[in-house]
Protein backbone atom coordinates (compact mmCIF):
# COMPACT_ATOMS: atom_id res chain seq x y z
CA UNK A 1 0.00 0.00 0.00
CA UNK A 2 2.60 2.36 1.03
CA UNK A 3 5.84 3.02 -1.38
CA UNK A 4 9.50 2.81 0.77
CA UNK A 5 11.49 2.16 -2.39
CA UNK A 6 14.67 3.89 -1.97
CA UNK A 7 14.53 4.90 1.76
CA UNK A 8 16.74 3.44 4.48
CA UNK A 9 15.38 2.34 8.12
CA UNK A 10 16.84 1.35 10.77
CA UNK A 11 14.93 -0.69 13.26
CA UNK A 12 16.21 -1.52 16.75
CA UNK A 13 15.06 -4.31 18.68
CA UNK A 14 14.55 -6.10 15.76
CA UNK A 15 15.32 -9.86 17.03
CA UNK A 16 12.07 -9.29 19.20
CA UNK A 17 8.33 -10.14 17.76
CA UNK A 18 7.52 -6.14 17.34
CA UNK A 19 10.66 -5.19 16.21
CA UNK A 20 10.83 -8.07 13.66
CA UNK A 21 7.69 -7.74 12.15
CA UNK A 22 8.08 -3.89 11.56
CA UNK A 23 11.53 -4.75 9.85
CA UNK A 24 9.72 -7.22 7.72
CA UNK A 25 6.99 -4.99 6.62
CA UNK A 26 9.46 -2.18 5.68
CA UNK A 27 11.46 -4.39 3.98
CA UNK A 28 8.55 -5.59 2.13
CA UNK A 29 7.50 -1.95 1.15
CA UNK A 30 10.51 -1.37 -0.26
CA UNK A 31 12.86 -0.20 2.43
CA UNK A 32 16.54 -1.28 2.92
CA UNK A 33 16.57 -2.40 6.57
CA UNK A 34 18.98 -2.03 9.76
CA UNK A 35 17.98 -4.71 12.03
CA UNK A 36 19.82 -3.94 15.26
CA UNK A 37 19.69 -5.78 18.40
CA UNK A 38 21.80 -7.59 21.20
CA UNK A 39 21.58 -11.04 19.76
CA UNK A 40 23.18 -11.65 16.73
CA UNK A 41 21.94 -14.93 15.78
CA UNK A 42 17.85 -13.98 15.40
CA UNK A 43 18.97 -10.54 13.37
CA UNK A 44 21.27 -12.71 11.32
CA UNK A 45 18.16 -15.38 10.88
CA UNK A 46 16.08 -12.42 9.77
CA UNK A 47 18.69 -10.82 7.35
CA UNK A 48 19.02 -13.92 6.04
CA UNK A 49 15.01 -14.50 5.65
CA UNK A 50 14.90 -11.62 3.89
CA UNK A 51 17.44 -11.52 1.72
CA UNK A 52 18.95 -8.19 -0.09
CA UNK A 53 18.51 -4.71 1.53
CA UNK A 54 19.39 -6.40 4.96
CA UNK A 55 22.08 -5.35 7.13
CA UNK A 56 22.78 -6.46 10.65
CA UNK A 57 24.12 -3.89 12.86
CA UNK A 58 24.57 -5.14 16.56
CA UNK A 59 24.08 -2.92 19.44
CA UNK A 60 24.14 -2.92 23.34
CA UNK A 61 21.47 -0.08 23.80
CA UNK A 62 22.98 0.23 27.23
CA UNK A 63 26.27 0.91 25.96
CA UNK A 64 26.29 4.87 25.17
CA UNK A 65 29.35 4.56 23.07
CA UNK A 66 27.80 2.36 20.96
CA UNK A 67 24.74 3.80 20.95
CA UNK A 68 25.99 7.17 19.50
CA UNK A 69 27.77 4.92 16.85
CA UNK A 70 25.17 2.92 15.45
CA UNK A 71 23.70 5.78 13.36
CA UNK A 72 26.88 6.23 11.82
CA UNK A 73 27.55 2.15 11.29
CA UNK A 74 24.19 2.12 9.45
CA UNK A 75 24.63 5.08 7.21
CA UNK A 76 28.21 3.43 6.36
CA UNK A 77 26.26 0.17 5.94
CA UNK A 78 22.91 1.62 3.80
CA UNK A 79 24.10 4.59 3.19
CA UNK A 80 21.46 6.85 4.27
CA UNK A 81 18.96 7.19 6.97
CA UNK A 82 15.45 8.24 6.26
CA UNK A 83 13.60 5.90 9.14
CA UNK A 84 14.55 5.39 12.33
CA UNK A 85 12.33 3.31 14.45
CA UNK A 86 12.92 3.41 18.35
CA UNK A 87 11.19 -0.21 19.44
CA UNK A 88 13.57 -1.79 21.71
CA UNK A 89 12.77 -2.10 25.14
CA UNK A 90 13.12 -3.80 28.18
CA UNK A 91 11.09 -4.67 31.47
CA UNK A 92 12.20 -5.02 35.06
CA UNK A 93 8.94 -4.97 37.01
CA UNK A 94 8.58 -4.64 40.96
CA UNK A 95 6.14 -2.90 43.38
CA UNK A 96 7.29 1.19 43.34
CA UNK A 97 7.94 0.51 46.80
CA UNK A 98 10.59 -2.58 46.37
CA UNK A 99 11.85 -1.14 43.00
CA UNK A 100 16.00 -0.42 43.12
CA UNK A 101 17.64 2.72 41.41
CA UNK A 102 19.28 -0.21 39.42
CA UNK A 103 15.80 -1.46 38.14
CA UNK A 104 14.68 2.08 37.52
CA UNK A 105 17.53 3.40 36.07
CA UNK A 106 18.84 0.37 33.44
CA UNK A 107 14.85 0.56 32.05
CA UNK A 108 15.10 4.09 31.58
CA UNK A 109 18.33 3.91 29.76
CA UNK A 110 17.91 1.55 27.27
CA UNK A 111 14.38 1.96 26.54
CA UNK A 112 13.99 6.66 27.22
CA UNK A 113 17.77 7.54 26.93
CA UNK A 114 19.14 5.07 24.17
CA UNK A 115 15.78 6.46 22.06
CA UNK A 116 17.30 9.97 23.00
CA UNK A 117 20.81 9.48 21.31
CA UNK A 118 19.48 7.17 18.46
CA UNK A 119 17.08 10.02 17.64
CA UNK A 120 20.04 12.78 17.88
CA UNK A 121 22.54 10.71 15.75
CA UNK A 122 19.87 10.36 12.98
CA UNK A 123 18.86 14.45 12.85
CA UNK A 124 21.58 16.03 11.33
CA UNK A 125 21.06 13.76 7.84
CA UNK A 126 17.44 13.61 7.87
CA UNK A 127 17.83 17.64 8.16
CA UNK A 128 19.95 17.96 5.19
CA UNK A 129 18.01 15.81 3.17
CA UNK A 130 14.91 17.42 4.91
CA UNK A 131 13.21 14.23 4.86
CA UNK A 132 12.93 11.93 7.68
CA UNK A 133 10.91 9.94 10.17
CA UNK A 134 10.95 9.01 13.70
CA UNK A 135 8.97 6.54 14.96
CA UNK A 136 9.54 5.82 18.81
CA UNK A 137 7.22 2.41 19.62
CA UNK A 138 5.74 3.73 23.43
CA UNK A 139 3.38 1.59 25.48
CA UNK A 140 -0.42 2.10 26.24
CA UNK A 141 0.99 1.86 29.78
CA UNK A 142 2.94 4.83 29.68
CA UNK A 143 -0.42 6.36 29.41
CA UNK A 144 -2.36 4.38 31.72
CA UNK A 145 0.10 3.51 33.97
CA UNK A 146 0.34 -0.20 35.30
CA UNK A 147 1.43 -1.48 38.84
CA UNK A 148 4.40 -3.24 39.03
CA UNK A 149 5.66 -1.25 35.82
CA UNK A 150 6.47 2.17 37.42
CA UNK A 151 10.07 2.58 35.56
CA UNK A 152 8.89 0.87 31.94
CA UNK A 153 5.52 3.62 32.46
CA UNK A 154 7.55 6.37 33.38
CA UNK A 155 10.41 5.38 30.27
CA UNK A 156 7.24 5.09 27.89
CA UNK A 157 5.51 8.09 28.92
CA UNK A 158 9.05 9.94 28.75
CA UNK A 159 9.35 8.53 25.45
CA UNK A 160 5.62 10.84 24.06
CA UNK A 161 7.12 13.98 26.23
CA UNK A 162 10.19 14.00 24.37
CA UNK A 163 8.64 13.26 20.62
CA UNK A 164 6.49 15.79 20.58
CA UNK A 165 9.21 18.16 21.77
CA UNK A 166 11.72 17.26 19.04
CA UNK A 167 8.19 16.99 16.73
CA UNK A 168 8.29 20.75 17.14
CA UNK A 169 11.75 21.16 16.57
CA UNK A 170 12.17 19.75 13.34
CA UNK A 171 8.95 19.98 11.42
CA UNK A 172 9.89 22.66 9.25
CA UNK A 173 12.38 21.04 8.38
CA UNK A 174 10.27 17.94 6.50
CA UNK A 175 11.40 15.56 9.26
CA UNK A 176 8.46 13.51 11.39
CA UNK A 177 8.79 12.26 15.15
CA UNK A 178 5.40 10.34 15.84
CA UNK A 179 4.66 7.41 18.71
CA UNK A 180 3.25 4.29 18.53
CA UNK A 181 1.50 2.49 21.55
CA UNK A 182 0.86 -0.59 21.40
CA UNK A 183 -1.72 -2.62 23.69
CA UNK A 184 -1.08 -6.37 24.87
CA UNK A 185 0.62 -7.83 21.78
CA UNK A 186 1.55 -11.87 21.42
CA UNK A 187 4.93 -11.37 22.34
CA UNK A 188 8.09 -13.05 24.02
CA UNK A 189 7.03 -10.02 26.46
CA UNK A 190 3.59 -11.15 27.06
CA UNK A 191 4.32 -14.96 26.87
CA UNK A 192 5.74 -14.42 30.28
CA UNK A 193 2.26 -14.00 31.59
CA UNK A 194 0.37 -16.40 33.16
CA UNK A 195 -3.30 -17.38 31.69
CA UNK A 196 -4.80 -15.89 34.82
CA UNK A 197 -2.97 -12.67 34.28
CA UNK A 198 -3.64 -13.02 30.41
CA UNK A 199 -7.37 -13.40 30.89
CA UNK A 200 -7.78 -10.84 32.93
CA UNK A 201 -5.98 -8.39 30.95
CA UNK A 202 -8.27 -9.93 27.60
CA UNK A 203 -11.19 -8.28 30.07
CA UNK A 204 -10.17 -4.91 29.51
CA UNK A 205 -9.87 -5.38 25.69
CA UNK A 206 -13.02 -5.05 23.70
CA UNK A 207 -11.40 -6.67 21.02
CA UNK A 208 -11.17 -9.55 23.19
CA UNK A 209 -8.18 -10.49 21.82
CA UNK A 210 -4.40 -9.67 22.10
CA UNK A 211 -2.77 -7.72 19.25
CA UNK A 212 -0.28 -9.42 16.22
CA UNK A 213 3.16 -7.97 15.90
CA UNK A 214 1.75 -7.57 12.07
CA UNK A 215 -0.64 -5.20 13.70
CA UNK A 216 1.89 -2.96 15.05
CA UNK A 217 4.22 -3.07 11.75
CA UNK A 218 1.67 -1.72 10.14
CA UNK A 219 1.15 1.38 12.19
CA UNK A 220 5.11 1.91 11.65
CA UNK A 221 5.11 1.50 7.52
CA UNK A 222 2.37 4.33 7.63
CA UNK A 223 3.76 6.57 9.72
CA UNK A 224 7.65 6.29 7.54
CA UNK A 225 5.48 6.87 4.81
CA UNK A 226 5.37 9.65 2.92
CA UNK A 227 1.76 9.92 2.82
CA UNK A 228 2.27 10.89 6.61
CA UNK A 229 4.07 13.83 5.88
CA UNK A 230 1.35 15.96 7.56
CA UNK A 231 1.22 13.72 10.54
CA UNK A 232 3.89 14.52 13.02
CA UNK A 233 3.99 14.88 17.34
CA UNK A 234 0.73 12.00 17.56
CA UNK A 235 0.19 9.08 19.05
CA UNK A 236 -0.94 6.40 17.44
CA UNK A 237 -2.72 4.15 19.86
CA UNK A 238 -2.88 0.05 18.51
CA UNK A 239 -4.74 -1.32 21.24
CA UNK A 240 -8.03 -3.28 20.24
CA UNK A 241 -9.96 -0.17 22.13
CA UNK A 242 -8.01 -1.38 25.50
CA UNK A 243 -7.23 2.73 26.12
CA UNK A 244 -9.59 5.53 23.86
CA UNK A 245 -7.22 7.97 24.13
CA UNK B 1 37.78 39.56 1.29
CA UNK B 2 39.52 36.38 2.54
CA UNK B 3 38.57 32.89 1.11
CA UNK B 4 37.04 31.74 4.26
CA UNK B 5 34.60 35.00 4.33
CA UNK B 6 33.51 34.30 1.11
CA UNK B 7 32.79 30.90 1.44
CA UNK B 8 31.08 31.30 4.86
CA UNK B 9 29.04 33.91 2.79
CA UNK B 10 28.06 31.58 0.60
CA UNK B 11 26.54 29.73 3.02
CA UNK B 12 24.85 32.17 5.35
CA UNK B 13 23.58 33.43 1.39
CA UNK B 14 21.88 30.12 0.35
CA UNK B 15 20.97 28.54 3.90
CA UNK B 16 18.81 31.87 4.67
CA UNK B 17 17.77 33.30 1.57
CA UNK B 18 19.67 36.35 2.45
CA UNK B 19 21.08 39.15 -0.30
CA UNK B 20 24.64 38.79 -0.20
CA UNK B 21 24.93 43.07 0.66
CA UNK B 22 23.10 42.03 4.35
CA UNK B 23 25.95 39.41 5.14
CA UNK B 24 28.16 42.02 6.72
CA UNK B 25 30.34 41.70 9.84
CA UNK B 26 28.40 42.41 12.57
CA UNK B 27 25.59 40.94 10.89
CA UNK B 28 23.49 38.59 13.62
CA UNK B 29 22.22 35.77 12.18
CA UNK B 30 19.05 35.80 14.65
CA UNK B 31 18.68 39.56 14.56
CA UNK B 32 19.64 40.68 11.42
CA UNK B 33 19.68 37.53 9.03
CA UNK B 34 16.21 36.22 10.68
CA UNK B 35 17.41 32.89 11.51
CA UNK B 36 15.84 30.58 14.06
CA UNK B 37 17.77 28.77 16.73
CA UNK B 38 17.37 25.63 14.35
CA UNK B 39 19.24 27.80 11.75
CA UNK B 40 22.12 28.71 13.78
CA UNK B 41 22.74 24.74 14.54
CA UNK B 42 21.99 24.31 10.66
CA UNK B 43 24.89 26.55 9.76
CA UNK B 44 27.19 25.40 12.27
CA UNK B 45 26.62 22.28 10.75
CA UNK B 46 27.15 23.00 7.15
CA UNK B 47 30.32 24.91 8.59
CA UNK B 48 31.79 22.07 10.45
CA UNK B 49 31.31 20.19 6.65
CA UNK B 50 32.45 22.98 4.49
CA UNK B 51 35.58 23.21 6.37
CA UNK B 52 36.05 19.73 7.61
CA UNK B 53 36.39 20.63 10.78
CA UNK B 54 34.38 20.26 14.43
CA UNK B 55 32.93 22.94 15.95
CA UNK B 56 31.98 22.04 19.51
CA UNK B 57 28.35 23.14 20.89
CA UNK B 58 30.24 25.36 23.71
CA UNK B 59 32.03 26.99 20.35
CA UNK B 60 28.85 27.23 18.95
CA UNK B 61 26.43 29.22 21.03
CA UNK B 62 29.43 32.00 20.59
CA UNK B 63 29.42 32.52 16.75
CA UNK B 64 26.61 35.02 16.70
CA UNK B 65 27.10 36.96 13.85
CA UNK B 66 28.91 36.28 10.54
CA UNK B 67 32.04 37.56 11.61
CA UNK B 68 32.34 35.62 15.06
CA UNK B 69 31.74 32.71 12.02
CA UNK B 70 34.85 33.77 9.92
CA UNK B 71 36.99 34.37 13.07
CA UNK B 72 36.22 31.12 14.47
CA UNK B 73 36.90 29.15 11.05
CA UNK B 74 39.88 31.12 10.49
CA UNK B 75 41.75 30.25 13.73
CA UNK B 76 40.30 26.20 13.87
CA UNK B 77 41.81 26.00 9.90
CA UNK B 78 44.76 27.18 10.93
CA UNK B 79 45.62 25.08 13.59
Amino acid sequence: MFDLTGKCALVTGASGGIGGAIAKQLHAAGATVGLSGTRVEPLEALAAELGERAHVLPCNLSDAEAVTALPKQAIEAMGALDILVNNAGVTRDNLFMRMSDDEWQSVIDINLTSTMRLCKGVLRGMMKSRWGRIINISSVVGATGNPGQGNYAASKAGMVGMSKSLAYEVASRGVTVNCVAPGFITTAMTDKLNDDQKDAILKQVPSGRMGDPEEIAAAVVYLASAEAGYVTGTTLHVNGGMAMI
Amino acid sequence: MSDIADRVKKIVVEHLGVEESKVVDAASFIDDLGADSLDTVELVMAFEEEFGIEIPDDAAETIQTFQDATKFITEATES
